[in-house]
């Protein structure tokens, strides 16, 4: 089991849930990312998500699109991001979470990735354009390695393809708030309860929902639903705001912990 | 994953329902101008000794290229599936204009992707698109260009796939999109090989045609397919020099990789992130090529060259003079090859596809054949 598994059956013990943060690895320098991944971890989060960036991210919107354009310009790579996640492994048990497009994992070589990533202390990988039918052989090779595959499901998945998302899955399984791409949103959409019900009904993995959490009252009302919440956008926005800001890593900080309170509201 | 698998099922059931294709048949009669003609290209011919050319005239449809076919087809996807809004990317603007065109003809809301950098260059298609009631959203992302547009365009299809259809322009993206424009451009194939037949009694010995994404390539590329003693020769865009990002020559420079829903040959660095591209002509300045194109080449039933930018323009400059004919600059890559090939070729017959007209391109050929632009 790798450090996501473990991670969960503890909070499940406790009666707890996670609150998972993702940032663009390398947004706005390479060597800034440790810091800023230690803060969220100060700030409560559980779990990262270190996301590698790619030229044409057609999963995301314009805040983490920004992120990765900055990533690149820094000179990330998939390689830089699997040392950043070494660097944070010495200093860190927090669990990690690779996400990615498929080109730059096609291009590094799967057997390559899962062998690097498992070294560098990486504990899974979440592929954002590959879809599930096609995911043996990326699957096998992870699963050889140790590392978890976490899946994506949506509103809109049929459900055939949610019985495949929960045949390859390890770890957790991602859901998908809303159709559309990733973002800030005012409320969450009504979408995601039958979603939840669907996936409940073919897998017993933790469930985590993203796409659209900003706010406390978000964490709250989906705390009551699944297992995890996964904010982002409003993370790297707060990061591309304070490029330059020497508090930065503290206003992350405040805002993540500000976010897990969440779970502990009552509605 | 649904919303391509919803419209693959909707596709399939038009493509075998009779009214489907006896409306389809009747709009590209009617409306878009086909059948195009295959016409001899005499003072061509004689002017270069050697093989005989003759062109398939796309350039005459309605909009001024091949996109209506495949533009008429889907929309009329669009509205079997009951949806109100049709979203559309574009390059040089060609693939708008005809999407707003036929959502005119039929009816829908229509809302154009195009980056930044190609609503600077192709202000006229900008307007084309507005006169024709579309909106012509500016995208601003990444090489502000085709690729990032058919990115947006696809982020406002999932997010708004309920009453949304997304007419995509060529042989790209997902399945089916590959398979369903290649079968609305095939039309250009068949005719082609029933008129060469006519005209010259027999089969072609090779036939040239352009290849950004693909679409005119693999329209008249694919009824020729069986016939093994026809060379299918794509063109891609030479651009300006050899090195990573100064073309678009897939084949050369590319490898294999994922973008945008398709796996293909694409230009992209050691690291996989996506190349940028450059071409003279918008419409072939796109870094992956269609995927089928990428099928029939591993199969070595079809071949793949370029030609440059100077030697594009080169090449409209001659059918313009030799013919009266101002090819598109996507075209004019296919005739550069047919031209230089031609000389040692005596008994042969060529056919190029002209996949349109040269009117978007005449601010291009004003900038590069200065000597013909004083007062």
């Amino acid at each position: 089991m790798t450090r996501i598994g473990l991670m969960f059956d503890g909070l499940k013990r406790d009666g707890r849930k996670a609150l998972i943060a993702y940032l663009t690895a390398g947004d706005p320098a390479p060597d800034r990312t440790p810091a800023l991944v230690e803060a969220l971890v100060r700030g409560g989060a559980d779990l990262i998500e270190l996301g590698v960036p790619f030229s044409d991210p057609i999963a995301d919107g314009p805040v983490i699109q920004r992120a990765g354009e900055r990533a690149l310009k820094a000179g990330t790579s998939l390689k830089t991001v699997l040392s950043i996640g070494a660097q944070i492994r010495e200093r860190s048990e927090t669990p990690l979470l690779l996400f990615t497009y498929l080109n730059p994992v096609i291009r590094y070589g799967l057997d390559r990735l899962a062998r690097d990533a498992s070294a560098a202390g990486i504990d899974g990988c979440l592929l954002t354009d590959a879809s599930v039918e096609e995911a043996a052989d990326y699957a096998a090779a992870m699963h050889r390695h140790g590392l978890d595959t976490v899946f994506l499901a949506a509103p809109t998945s049929t459900p055939r393809r949610l019985k495949l998302v929960a045949q390859y899955s390890t770890g957790f399984v991602y859901l998908v708030s809303r159709t559309g791409v990733t973002g800030e949103r005012d409320s969450l959409s009504d979408a995601v309860a039958p979603l939840i019900r669907a996936m409940r009904a073919v897998t017993d993995l933790p469930l985590a929902v993203g796409f659209g959490v900003s706010k406390p009252e978000h964490v709250a009302e989906l705390g009551r639903q699944v297992e995890a919440v996964v904010v982002g956008s409003a993370l790297v926005r707060l990061i591309e705001r304070n490029l330059d800001n020497s508090s930065l890593e503290i206003q992350l900080e405040s805002f993540v912990r500000e976010l897990k309170r969440g779970f502990g509201a009552r509605a | 994953m649904a919303p391509i698998e919803e419209l693959e099922k909707a596709y399939l059931a038009a493509r075998d329902d009779p009214a489907f294709q006896s409306e389809l048949g009747e709009l590209l009669r009617a409306y878009a101008g086909r059948p195009t003609p295959l016409y001899f290209a005499k003072r061509l011919t004689e002017s270069l000794g050697g093989a005989r050319l003759w062109l398939k005239r796309e350039d005459l449809l309605h909009t001024g290229a091949h996109k209506i076919n495949n533009c008429l087809g889907q929309a009329l996807v669009a509205r079997r599936m009951g949806k109100r809004r049709i979203i559309a990317e574009t390059g040089a603007g060609q693939h708008g204009v005809a999407t707003a065109t036929v959502c005119a003809l039929l009816g829908f809301e229509c809302v154009v992707y195009m980056g930044e950098e190609d609503m600077r260059r192709q202000r006229l298609n900008v307007f084309r698109m507005r006169l024709l009631g579309a909106k012509v959203v500016s995208v601003s992302s990444g090489s502000r260009t085709l690729k990032d547009a058919i990115s947006e365009a696809m982020r406002d299809w999932v997010a708004n796939v309920a009453d949304t259809y997304y007419l995509l322009g060529s042989a790209l993206g997902a399945h089916p999109y590959p398979m369903m424009v290649r079968d609305f451009q095939k039309v250009i194939g068949e005719e082609a090989r029933r008129q060469i037949l006519e005209g010259e009694g027999r089969l072609p010995d090779a036939i040239f045609a352009c290849v950004g994404g693909g679409s005119n390539a693999i329209g008249i590329f694919h009824a020729f397919l069986p016939d093994t003693s026809v060379e299918l020769i794509g063109i891609e865009a030479g651009g300006r020099g050899e090195a990573m990002g100064e073309h678009a020559a897939r084949f050369r420079g590319g490898a294999p990789g994922v973008l945008q829903g398709a796996c293909s040959y694409v230009l992209q660095d050691d690291d996989g992130q996506i190349a940028l591209t450059h071409s003279v002509s918008a419409g072939l300045d796109y870094a992956m090529i269609g995927p089928e194109h990428a099928w029939l080449h591993d199969r070595g039933r079809t071949q793949y060259t370029t030609a440059s930018d100077a030697e594009a323009l080169e090449a409209a400059r001659l059918l313009s003079r030799a013919e009266g004919i101002i090819p598109a600059l996507e075209s004019a890559h296919a005739v550069a090859e047919a031209v230089r090939r031609a000389p040692a070729a005596k008994g042969k017959v060529f056919l190029v596809n002209v996949s349109g007209r040269g009117d978007k391109d005449i601010d291009i050929y004003r900038e590069n054949f200065q000597e013909l632009d004083q007062p």
